[in-house]
């Protein structure tokens, strides 16, 4: 299989470590990326909100490139998705009032929980696990913009949800049953009203608590950042729950090593996946 | 909630006839308060997501574009997504921030704009985010200097963020997309 690839800015930025894992899952599942060229910000909320034209014109450019590239689009940011798909609707709706002559060959917009989730690739990866994540507790998180609005996304089950159960129920893991999935964490909001933010982050790690989540499991890049960074500010008595990413626990599970490098990308200590792993094997055990 | 009566017969029609044109049909709300029940920042606002969907209707502008309310949503979708008359209720956000800047009004929450502006500059300017940049541009708007230092910090410390800008060969194209191209339609 071959795809087109949108990163996206946080990609780049924060969240380099989930595109290192999209990557490395996409090399083990025999999917060959094609990164867009030149592509450029999708605007984020930032743009859509406060100008229509501007939210739509510079996912517009990145549709039009993708175009060229002549593959579906592979999406691993919520709202790099959902902005995408916005645009595509926009398109197929009206091109001429967007300047644009031709659209008669639109990519498929793909976000990445929709294509792991697919039986074939699940039955992959279960092949390939070399290290299962046996018996541990996870609250899948969906946050909002893979999801909402349906009429946008296209999303099956808006407020039930499965992908992300699938996903890690593939590497051994036990996904909780719990009341937040597709909450807000109001990550637009987390560096202008902190306190908001600290108020829906402490109502959903609560949430994940109640259901025995361990940790954390999202495919967002900004409620990965917002969930981890502001339970900093909760004032917990417990640690904190680590965030992961989908891609991230597969790709552990899978090689069956969780580096360094990648547990250091938390603010939140990542140390409960090292039982898993035969480096973090105690003293004498030696390796699985 | 404020209980004084509302006339309709000053609504703003221009207002009206932009929602109409944008497919944002506010007169279909039967005020079964779904919206706002869902709305996870609601506790924050200053106009209950139902209040501003009747306040649209009304053609209520300026007290729309005054509030809280459009600064807090988070824009999750939420309300959009369970409105049993499927209103655009969050492009309707949308139009209400667009207009409050264009129209210049003092927003009640100055940070949240202040943040898209520094957001959109980065975007404007490498055709691409540039989190520090963007974060020294907002800091530096809204006199926030000190909050969320620690956290800054802790990114920095940990290589989450990137030191130099990566700017698109396409720069000129986003450029153009923010030089208003298209505007002399803008609705």
């Amino acid at each position: 299989m071959k795809l087109a690839y949108y990163p996206g800015c946080s990609l780049e930025g924060s969240a380099r470590d989930y595109d290192h894992s999209v990557r490395q899952l996409c090399r083990d599942m025999g999917i060959w990326l094609v990164e867009i060229p030149d592509w450029n910000c999708c605007g984020a909320s930032s743009a859509h909100m406060t100008d229509h034209e501007i939210g739509m014109r510079l996912p517009i450019r990145n549709l039009m490139l993708a175009q060229q590239v002549g593959l579906d689009i592979l999406v691993p940011c919520a709202a790099c998705f959902q902005r995408l798909k916005a645009a595509d609707q926009a398109l197929r709706a009206d091109p001429g009032y967007w300047d644009v002559k031709d659209y008669s060959s639109p990519p498929a917009i793909v976000h990445i929980s929709s294509l792991l989730a697919r039986d074939d690739i699940l039955a992959r990866i279960r092949e390939k696990v070399s290290a299962p994540l046996q018996d541990l507790t996870l609250a899948c998180y969906y946050g909002c913009l893979s999801l909402r609005n349906p009429r946008v996304t296209g999303a099956a089950d808006w407020e039930t949800p499965t992908t992300l159960e699938r996903i890690v129920g593939a590497v051994g893991a036990e996904p909780v049953s719990w009341s937040h999935r597709t909450e807000c964490c109001s990550g637009s909001l987390t560096l202008t009203r902190p306190d908001i933010a600290v108020r829906l982050v402490g109502d959903i790690v609560r949430a994940a608590r109640r259901a025995g989540a361990k940790a954390i499991v999202t495919d967002c890049p900004m409620c990965q950042a917002n969930v981890e960074s502001r339970q900093l500010d909760l004032g917990q008595t417990e640690p904190g729950l680590p965030v992961f990413f989908a891609t991230e626990l597969v790709v552990a599970a899978i090689s069956g090593s969780y580096p360094a490098a990648q547990q250091k990308a938390h603010l939140i200590d990542p140390a409960l996946l090292n039982r898993f792993f035969s480096q973090a094997a105690p003293a004498g055990e030696g390796p699985r | 909630m404020n209980s004084e009566l509302i006339p309709t017969e000053t609504g703003n029609q221009k207002f009206l006839q932009k929602l109409q044109v944008m497919g944002i049909d506010v007169h279909a709300c039967f005020q079964c308060g779904r919206c706002s029940s869902g709305c996870p920042i609601g506790d924050f606002f200053d106009l209950q997501v139902m209040e501003v969907v009747r306040l649209a209707s009304y053609g209520a502008e300026d007290i729309l574009l005054q509030s809280k309310t459009i600064w807090l949503c988070a824009a999750c979708e939420t309300c959009a997504t369970r409105c049993p008359n499927e209103i655009e209720i969050a492009g309707l956000m949308d139009v209400l921030r667009s207009l409050a800047l264009k129209k210049r009004i003092t927003p009640a929450e100055p940070r949240v704009p202040m943040l898209h502006r520094s957001f959109l500059d980065s975007v404007k300017h490498w055709g691409r985010t540039y989190e520090i940049g963007m974060l020294a541009g907002y800091k530096l708007r809204s006199g926030d200097l000190v909050g969320d230092m620690k956290l800054g910090l802790q990114m920095f410390t940990k290589g989450k963020l990137k030191l130099v800008p990566q700017g698109i060969k396409g720069k000129a194209e986003v450029r153009q997309i923010f030089s208003g191209k298209g505007k002399e339609y803008d609705r």
